[in-house]
C-alpha cells in the first residue's frame, strides 16, 4: 500500500521490518530522523531490539561491530562526519566479515563545515570492503535496505554493506513509498544465521594478528567476498522484484540510451533530474541518455561497458572530488577503466558539492561540454568569488 | 594454516607468539626484599610472573619487559636490568 512518507521515516520503518537485535548509532544531521523514529519504536516496544545510546559514532560502530559477532543482526545510519569518525571501525567490521547493515545519508565533509548534500562521504570509504548501493527515490533507497542484509547475510558474502541515499534530497523529502508487510519481509529475510560467533562456551577471537606471511591473503579474500556480493545483490535484487514488483536485479539501470550520442553516468538522486532534462533534450534533437549506479562497490564494470557500448561520449556527474586525481572526480576513471579500448570518451564533472543545486539546464550544459571534448573539471564555479 | 574467514582464531593462539624476545630490560628480583605480596603476579599484563616455593619467577618467553612488576612493587625488590642478548 502506498503511503506518503519522509525519506528518513520510510528507512526507519525498513530497518525494523529487517527485525535488526540490536541498533546502536549517533545522531548526526541529517541521518537524524533515522535513529529518532528507531529510538521511538524501540522505546514504544514496536521493534524488539537493544538500542544503545553511546557518546560517539566511533563508539556506536564499535558497538555494532561486537553485537554482530556475538551473531546479531544490526542496523546503524550516520553521515559525515560521522562517519569519518567511525572510519578505523569500518574497515574492521569489514576484515572481521560481519555482516553489518548502515544507512549513509549522504553529506559534505568539513572542512569548511557543511551539512548540505554530496557524495564525498561514503565515496571516500569506496575500498574499506563495505558494498555500496545508492538510491535514486525514497522508494529504491528503502527497498535496497532489505536487498542489503539478504546479500550481506550469504556466507559467501559475509561482507558489510552501505545504503547511500541522498541527504535532505532524499532523507527529508516526502515521497509515495510502498512499505511491505513484516509477513512479507520474514518471508523475503529469514532470521540471519551466523558463520562463527563469540560464544563463551566456544571461545574464539576475530580479526587477530596477521604478520606479513597472511595479511595480504585476507585482504584477497574479501576482494574475492566482494565479487560474490554483486552476485548476491542481484540474486537478493530478482527474488525482491519477483515478489514486490521491482526488479532490482541490474547494479544499473540505463535510462533512453537507444543510439544516444551522450551518456550520463550518475549516482543517487540527481537522476531523477537528469532524466527530466534528457527527455527535453530529445524533444529539441539532442540524443541524450543516462545510466544510473546503484551498485557502486563491487563496481559493475561489465554491465557500464555494455550499457554505454557504441555512445561516443560519457559525462560523469560526480558529488565528490578525489583532490589531486586527473579527472578530479572519483567515478569517473571507473568508468573510463570500465570502456578502456573502446574509443568511448569519458569526462568527470565535478557538480553539486556541499549541497550547489543542480538544475536541468546545469546537465544540458554539461553534456554540450562533453560534446566539445571538454571535461575533467568543476562544474558551475561561481568565478566572480575566485 | 588455512585462513579463517574474519581472521578468526582459538584461544591459546598467543602462546605459539613468544613476545620475550622483543624485551630490552630484564626484571630482577632481590628475595631479601621481597615478601612474597604477590602484587607483581596480579599486575603483570603478559601473566608472566609466578611464584614457586617461595621464589618469583618471570617467564622470559613472554615478559616484554615493560617494568610494571617494578614499578608496583610495594617493596622495591624488582629492578629492570639491561639485557645481554
Amino acid at each position: 500500500m502506498l503511503q506518503i512518507m519522509e525519506g528518513s521515516h520510510a528507512v526507519a520503518e525498513a530497518a525494523k521490518l529487517c527485525r535488526p537485535e540490536v541498533v546502536s548509532a549517533y545522531p548526526i544531521t541529517p541521518q537524524t530522523h533515522i535513529v529518532e523514529r528507531l529510538a521511538e519504536m524501540v522505546a514504544d516496544g514496536e521493534l524488539d531490539a537493544e538500542y544503545m545510546c553511546v557518546e560517539s559514532e566511533l563508539s556506536a560502530l564499535s558497538v555494532c561491530l561486537g553485537a554482530s559477532a556475538t551473531g546479531s543482526r544490526v542496523y546503524s545510519a550516520t553521515s559525515s562526519q560521522g562517519l569519518m569518525l567511525m572510519a578505523e571501525v569500518v574497515f574492521n567490521v569489514a576484515g572481521m566479515r560481519q555482516p553489518i547493515v548502515m544507512s549513509i545519508v549522504n553529506r559534505a565533509l568539513g572542512a569548511p563545515l557543511s551539512i548540505w548534500n554530496d557524495q564525498q562521504d561514503s565515496i571516500s570509504l569506496r575500498d574499506s570492503g563495505w558494498f555500496q548501493l545508492y538510491g535514486e527515490d525514497v522508494q529504491e533507497m528503502t527497498d535496497q535496505h532489505f536487498i542489503a542484509y539478504k546479500a550481506a547475510e550469504q556466507h559467501d558474502v559475509l561482507l558489510p554493506g552501505f545504503v547511500c541515499f541522498d541527504g535532505f534530497i532524499l532523507s527529508h523529502t516526502y515521497e509515495p513509498v510502498d512499505i511491505p508487510t513484516q509477513e512479507e519481509i520474514d518471508a523475503f529475510l529469514p532470521p540471519y544465521v551466523p558463520y562463527n560467533k563469540l560464544d563463551a562456551k566456544a571461545p574464539l577471537s576475530m580479526g587477530m594478528y596477521a604478520t606479513p606471511d597472511y595479511y595480504m591473503e585476507f585482504r584477497y579474500e574479501t576482494d574475492q567476498a566482494m565479487k560474490r556480493a554483486g552476485d548476491a545483490i542481484s540474486a537478493a535484487g530478482r527474488e525482491f522484484g519477483e515478489m514486490f514488483g521491482r526488479d532490482y536485479s541490474a547494479h544499473t539501470e540505463s535510462y533512453r540510451m537507444d543510439d544516444a550520442d551522450v551518456a550520463f553516468v550518475a549516482l543517487g538522486s540527481i537522476c531523477g533530474t537528469v532524466k527530466d532534462a534528457i527527455d527535453e533534450m530529445r524533444a529539441d534533437g539532442i540524443k541524450a541518455g543516462l545510466v544510473k549506479i546503484r551498485t557502486f562497490r563491487p563496481f559493475p564494470a561489465e554491465e557500464i561497458a555494455q550499457a554505454l557500448a557504441g555512445v561516443p561520449k560519457v559525462a560523469v556527474l560526480e558529488k565528490n572530488i578525489s583532490v589531486g586525481s586527473a579527472m578530479k572526480g572519483a567515478v569517473g576513471p571507473e568508468v573510463k577503466d570500465a570502456v578502456t579500448g573502446t574509443g568511448i570518451d569519458v569526462y568527470s564533472y565535478v557538480i553539486g558539492l556541499g549541497g550547489r543545486d543542480i538544475r536541468k539546464k546545469d546537465i544540458r550544459a554539461v553534456a554540450a561540454l562533453a560534446e566539445k571534448g571538454v571535461g575533467n573539471m568543476f562544474y558551475g564555479l561561481r568565478t566572480e568569488v575566485l | 594454516m588455512a585462513l579463517r574467514i574474519g581472521c578468526a582464531a582459538e584461544p591459546g593462539r598467543a602462546q605459539n607468539n613468544k613476545t620475550g624476545s622483543w624485551r630490552v630490560f630484564m626484571p630482577v628480583v632481590d628475595m631479601e626484599k621481597c615478601t612474597l605480596c604477590g602484587t607483581c603476579i596480579l599486575i603483570c599484563p603478559e601473566t608472566s610472573v609466578s611464584e614457586k616455593d617461595g621464589n618469583i619467577l618471570f617467564d622470559l618467553d613472554f615478559c616484554k619487559g615493560c617494568g610494571v612488576c617494578a614499578r608496583e612493587c610495594p617493596g622495591d625488590a624488582i629492578t629492570m636490568i639491561q639485557e645481554e642478548k
